[in-house]
């Protein structure tokens, strides 16, 4: 039925209905992160409404958390992370220029800094479950504490599976210029693996305790 | 599913059978994974009121002794848990996955290898949960199915009151085809925003598109919590965690907020596509434009966004303060006004129409009316000191199978009947459809009917027998005596469907005489949609073709 | 009272409702005045005989609720039927009808109307929320701990220092007043909810939750009523028996449960067999070394009028099949059968048929 394309007599052109600023894998991306949010924002909800319900009392989040230096570990880790963001901004910015060693080498220095912060986090864990015996079983802060910072590590863990791969294309000169707008949208989710990290380590470091 | 190649086709070589269930497994087109989605929940729907009958034959008379009790609290369970996330779910997704690209001039959806992996998470999510009837106890002894209620309240879940595994396949069934919804939602919100053809703009897509994309954001927004709660009780069970183990300080009460945070706007995911079905067949069946087109997308949006903060009227006898009561018995009642200028505008609709009492017509007023007395009972319920008396009674059972039966089931029937002519290439028998619709009908009314009566006589729910001095014996044996009647018009249908797969007339392009754009190209249509993408100038680009003389666009 | 006056019109708006629901409500009028404790003739737990304020409140407010659905009910099908009749296409008419896109003032009023609705709804509702939810005691109440027990029901007098279980006992008044039931409520596992329809709501019972309810009977009889939260396999059978009793007559009832249980000689090889087995880790019997406190007390036994929270009737015979497999009655029930042979079951059940 061709009619359908015929533009009527009288009747005004039709505008482009759709966006122009979003294209479908933006949007995908963007609604990802929606969900995602809702998912954390359940998890962070439980640990806050769990605050100080404990009736086994020991140990608190401010024993686990406060003796010896982990939060200063924690802050250091945490920088890692957050300045992560900074290097993929600026290789996703290098790539769109199609400078591809640049972006290699921004790419790769993202990587290392999050697999810093993995590492940081399994020295922590390593140091709260053989050394102190604290475990997700021992009371309710347990079970938060793991679920909240273990979901958020496997986000990390899932990003960097990501980025490596990228990292490892780039490397058999597969990436080109064309491709800035996929790597981009893999740079959203990498900023909303840290973005909700700032809220994670507010509420259970500093909140929490 | 031989049907789809009718002689519309003729360039296609007939396939192997293998060939074809190859075609089939591997495919990312929206229409085979539509019609396998609304296939796959047609059976659940099967498997899920064989359950319901069972029930319903212990339940006929006081003190049966058919079934255990532990069996029935497994048929209740998984009646529920089925027609909710398998039947419900796939059938809504499934009619979305056809329809939404025809309806805005796409080709597919934005995302169709993602559309198949949903697909296929929600099928084996399906199989996981019923694969506990074999292997919930682990390697040793037989299996059974989970026991505790679709909601699952703990700590009735915890480990020490649920042994064995049948409650972890119930989290891992859900998880798993939760998540291929949420995949699939996001699929649809990003076609429906950035696919749309020339000239549709929002305020131009058919209501059909409008409503799923307010049930996809719903299910991208109330899922995930589901999924956190899920996993929350997962580790406890698993990992011996404490987040719902009332022994280790959990709180029984923070599941009940989480499940039905994410509960209140899963029984809304349902029924907006019922809404949208009737939105598109009430207008074509009375030959009359919708009535208050923008009024409706707007009830539309906040419907969605006021179902997001009703959860606490499934808590009101949980004892929270009268406060908090009070304040959601409020946002509860609010609904009442979006869904009521649905209501009125569907009648007003209706009004001056010349109405054409079509089978999806039939149906369609039969939703009307049935929708409107669940509506009503909802209504009722959200009246805090009433629900005291009649919450987790037979009243609220009546209440949610008015909706969901009245409402939904109607709702795709009367879809089923619309657009089968387009998915097939053949109609479906009229005959049968009113036989069935009016069986549907009766039976439907004299299975839920007496529930409300039996409610308030202080009949609980979920009780696997009674006894005979409470008053309850003649309304059971009513409501059971319903299903019966039921099961016919259910077997019509499976008749209806076998029969015009085979035997059915041609349709044509548009055998309705519609106007949206899935009637503008052939039935069933070709692999590509549209020879070309189309152009539209108003809500109803083929009113405007058939009426050149007097087209929408002037008046939008 | 000004209720009595308003029960005359309550009772008128009864008998116009649907025949149906009328036949149902005649029958339990008349069985809820039945004699006190005859568990023989236990009256339909229905919303529509209330016999306690907050009932009572309750039935009040859902009147008006009933009304206004109704009208709107009849309203609605009326213009759906009309719509069916009037506008249904003549055989031949091929024609379109005339399109009509909306119009401003009639959307504005089915917007308005329904909100000036909902508006008084919730209004008159919330008045009712908070005359009926007490979250402190009613001066000069009784109070009474409930324990939810998967599945029966541990009933505690602090005020009287006694326990007892699945039937409650309250007086009507006290010193010629009516008097306040405020049950605390507590769960000893899972959810469970107190529901006895014809004195009030019900609330839920929930572990690591305190809840109250309010209760204010307003006629002396025996009402039933049952936990109303799925709490597992046998949430059928966890029946709830509550007898208001005449002042004199409660005092009475308390005096008697207040002592530990007789002591009968003859029964004496029962009673040994009793505190020999397993029984004791799990019953309390005053006066015994039975001080379990896992499954209902028995010091009273014989007091009550069911057994297994209110799966059978308390009969000789059914106290045995019970003590010899509780899972024939009550299959899945938290008590095991104790595999005793049938001379030990004999004895001890009628050690049980003394404990009056
Ligand atoms: C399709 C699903 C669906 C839909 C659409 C609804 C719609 C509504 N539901 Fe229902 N509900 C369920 C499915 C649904 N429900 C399920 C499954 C349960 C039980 C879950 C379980 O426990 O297992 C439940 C339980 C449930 C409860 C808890 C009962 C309890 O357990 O104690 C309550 C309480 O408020 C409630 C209220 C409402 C209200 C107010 C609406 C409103 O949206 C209805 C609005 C519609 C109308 C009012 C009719 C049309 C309007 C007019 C004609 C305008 C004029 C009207 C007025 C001014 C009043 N529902
Ligand atoms: C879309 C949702 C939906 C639908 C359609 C139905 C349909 C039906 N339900 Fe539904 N029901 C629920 C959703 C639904 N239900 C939910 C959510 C619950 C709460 C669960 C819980 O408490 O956890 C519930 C609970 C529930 C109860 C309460 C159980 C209890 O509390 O103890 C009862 C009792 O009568 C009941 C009955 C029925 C009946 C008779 C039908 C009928 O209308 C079914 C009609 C279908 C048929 C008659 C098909 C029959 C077909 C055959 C028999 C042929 C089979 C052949 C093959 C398989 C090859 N349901
Ligand atoms: C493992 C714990 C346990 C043991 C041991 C046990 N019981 Fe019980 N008993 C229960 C529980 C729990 C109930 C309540 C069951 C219910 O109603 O669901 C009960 C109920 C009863 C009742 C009915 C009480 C009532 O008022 O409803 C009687 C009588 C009884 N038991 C007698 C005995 C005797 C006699 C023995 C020993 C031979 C015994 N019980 C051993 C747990 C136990
Ligand atoms: Cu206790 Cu149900
Ligand atoms: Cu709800």
């Amino acid at each position: 039925m061709s009619t359908l394309n015929a533009q009527p007599v009288g009747a005004p052109t039709p505008p482009d209905a759709l966006p122009q600023t979003l294209n479908s894998g933006k949007c995908g991306m963007l609604c990802l992160i929606a969900s995602e949010i809702t998912f954390f924002g359940t998890l962070l909800a439980v640990y806050l409404f769990y605050i100080g319900k404990d009736p086994v009392g020991t140990p608190t989040p401010a024993e686990m958390l406060d003796v010896s230096v982990a939060p200063l570990k924690v802050v250091f880790n945490s920088i890692f992370l957050l300045t992560s963001s900074i290097w993929i901004t600026l290789a996703v910015r290098q790539l769109a220029r199609g400078n591809i060693k640049a972006f290699a080498v921004w790419w790769l220095l993202t990587i290392l800094f999050g697999l810093e912060f993995l590492v940081g986090t399994g020295f922590e864990w390593y140091g709260l479950i053989a050394e102190q015996g604290f475990t997700i079983r021992t009371n309710l802060f347990g079970s938060g504490f793991y679920t909240v910072v273990g979901f958020h590590a496997a986000h990390v863990t899932i990003g960097l599976f990501l980025l490596s791969l990228v990292f490892v294309l780039t490397c058999l000169g597969k990436m080109h210029q064309r491709h800035t707008e996929k790597v981009e949208l893999l740079s959203w989710y990498w900023h909303f693996v840290d973005g909700i990290w700032i809220v994670v380590f507010t509420i259970v470091y500093i909140i929490g305790h | 599913m031989t049907t789809l190649d009718h002689p519309g086709n003729p360039t296609r070589i007939k396939p192997t059978f293998l060939g074809r269930m190859h075609e089939w497994i591997a495919t990312a087109d929206h229409k085979k994974l539509g019609v396998m989605y609304v296939t796959t929940g047609l059976i659940f729907f099967l498997i899920g009121g064989l359950e319901a009958t069972m029930m319903r034959w212990q339940l006929a008379v006081p003190g049966s002794t058919l079934l255990s009790p532990s069996d029935f609290n497994r048929l209740f369970t998984m009646h529920g848990t089925t027609m909710v996330f398998l039947v419900g779910m796939p059938i809504l997704l499934g009619v979305a996955n056809y329809f939404v690209p025809l309806q805005i001039g796409a080709r597919d959806l934005a995302f169709p290898r993602l559309n198949a992996f949903g697909f296929w998470l929600f099928f084996f999510g399906g199989l996981l949960l019923y694969f506990s009837y074999f292997g919930a106890q682990g390697l040793y002894g037989m299996g059974s199915a989970p026991d505790v209620g679709w909601f699952a309240y703990a700590p009735l879940t915890e480990r020490t009151y649920s042994r064995g595994h049948s409650t972890d396949y119930w989290i891992l069934g859900l998880l798993v085809s939760s998540f291929g919804s949420i995949a699939t939602g996001i699929n649809l919100i990003t076609t429906i925003l950035t696919m749309r053809c020339r000239g549709m703009t929002l305020m131009k897509m058919p209501l059909l598109v409008w409503l799923m994309l307010i049930d996809a954001v719903l299910i991208m927004i109330a899922m995930p919590p589901l999924a956190a709660a899920q996993v929350m009780l997962l580790f406890d069970r698993l990992l011996g965690a404490h987040f719902f183990d009332v022994q280790g300080g959990g709180s029984a009460i923070l599941w009940q907020n989480l499940f039905w945070f994410f509960g209140h706007p899963e029984v809304y995911i349902l029924i907006l596509p019922a809404f949208a079905y009737v939105s598109e067949i009430i207008p074509v069946f009375c030959r009359k434009v919708i009535f208050g087109y923008p009024l409706m997308v707007a009830a539309t949006v906040s419907i969605g966004f006021i179902s997001l903060g009703v959860w606490v009227h499934h808590l009101f006898a949980l004892g929270l303060s009268p406060m908090v009561n009070t304040i959601f018995m409020g946002s509860t009642m609010l609904i009442a006004i979006p869904t009521g200028i649905k209501m009125f505008n569907w009648v007003g609709t209706m009004v001056g129409g010349k109405i054409r009492f079509d089978t999806p017509m039939l149906f369609s007023t039969g939703f009307l009316a049935l929708f409107l007395i669940g509506g009503l009972t909802g209504i009722m319920l959200s009246v805090v000191p009433f629900d005291w008396q009649v919450s987790d009674s037979y009243f609220v059972v009546g209440h949610f199978h008015y909706v969901l039966f009245g409402g939904l089931v109607f709702s795709i029937f009367a879809a089923i009947y619309y657009w089968f002519p387009k998915v097939t290439g053949r109609m479906m028998n009229e005959a049968l459809g009113k036989w069935q619709f009016w069986l549907l009908f009766l039976g439907f009314n004299l299975t839920f009917g007496p529930m409300h009566v039996s409610g308030m006589l202080g009949m609980p729910r979920r009780i696997y027998t009674y006894h005979a001095d409470r008053g309850w014996d003649l309304w059971n044996l009513l409501s059971s005596i319903g299903v019966l009647v039921q099961i016919a018009g259910v077997a019509f249908f499976v008749w209806n469907v076998i029969h015009s797969l085979r035997k059915g007339r041609e349709a044509g392009a548009d055998p309705w005489d519609a106007w949206t754009l899935e009637w503008s190209t052939a039935s069933p249509p070709p692999d590509y949609n549209f020879e070309e993408i189309p152009e539209v100038y108003s809500r109803r680009p083929l009113w405007d073709i058939k009426h050149p003389d007097d087209p929408d666009w002037k008046y939008e | 009272m000004h209720r009595r006056g308003t029960a005359a019109i309550r009772n008128a708006l009864t008998r116009c409702m649907l025949p149906a629901i009328l036949a149902a409500l005649t029958t339990t009028d008349a069985l809820a005045t039945a004699p006190v404790c005859d568990s023989g003739t236990a009256p339909s737990p229905t919303m529509f005989a209330p016999r306690s304020v907050p009932a009572e409140l309750i039935l009040d407010l859902s009147w008006l609720v009933w009304a206004i659905c109704a009208g709107i009910f009849l309203i609605m099908e009326a213009l759906i039927i009309w719509c069916i009749v009037k506008y249904r296409r003549s055989k031949d008419d091929r024609t379109e009808a005339p399109q009509v896109y909306g119009s401003n003032p009639i959307e504005l009023a089915w917007t308005v109307v329904p909100t000036l609705i909902v508006f008084v709804l919730f209004l008159v509702s919330a008045r009712t929320i908070f005359e009926i939810d007490k979250s402190t005691p009613p001066e000069g109440s009784l109070e009474i701990t409930v324990v939810g027990h998967q599945w029966w029901w541990e009933f505690d007098y602090p005020e009287y220092g006694f326990i007892t279980a699945n039937e409650l006992h309250v007086p009507l008044t006290r010193n010629g007043e009516r008097v306040s039931i405020y049950l605390t409520l507590e769960s000893n596992d899972v959810i469970h909810s107190f529901w006895v329809p014809q004195l009030g709501g019900k609330k839920d019972v929930v572990p690591n939750h305190i809840n109250h309810l309010w209760l204010e009977p307003t006629m002396p009889g025996t009402y039933v009523g049952q936990c109303a939260e799925y709490c597992g396999t046998q949430h059928a059978n966890m029946l709830i028996t509550v007898v208001v009793h005449p002042e004199e007559d409660f005092e009475a009832w308390v005096a008697h449960q207040q002592k530990d249980a007789v002591h009968d000689m003859s029964v004496a090889t029962g009673r040994d067999l009793f505190l020999r087995t397993a029984c004791i880790n799990c019953h309390t019997i005053r006066g015994t070394v039975a001080n379990g406190s896992f499954a209902p007390d028995l010091t009273h036994l014989m007091s009550r009028s069911v057994i297994g929270a209110g799966v059978a009737r308390n009969t000789p015979a059914n106290l045995h099949s019970w003590v010899d497999d509780p899972q024939i009655l009550k299959p899945g029930c938290r008590m095991p059968s104790m595999k005793l042979d049938q001379n030990g079951v004999d004895e001890i059940v009628k050690y049980l048929l003394t404990l009056k």
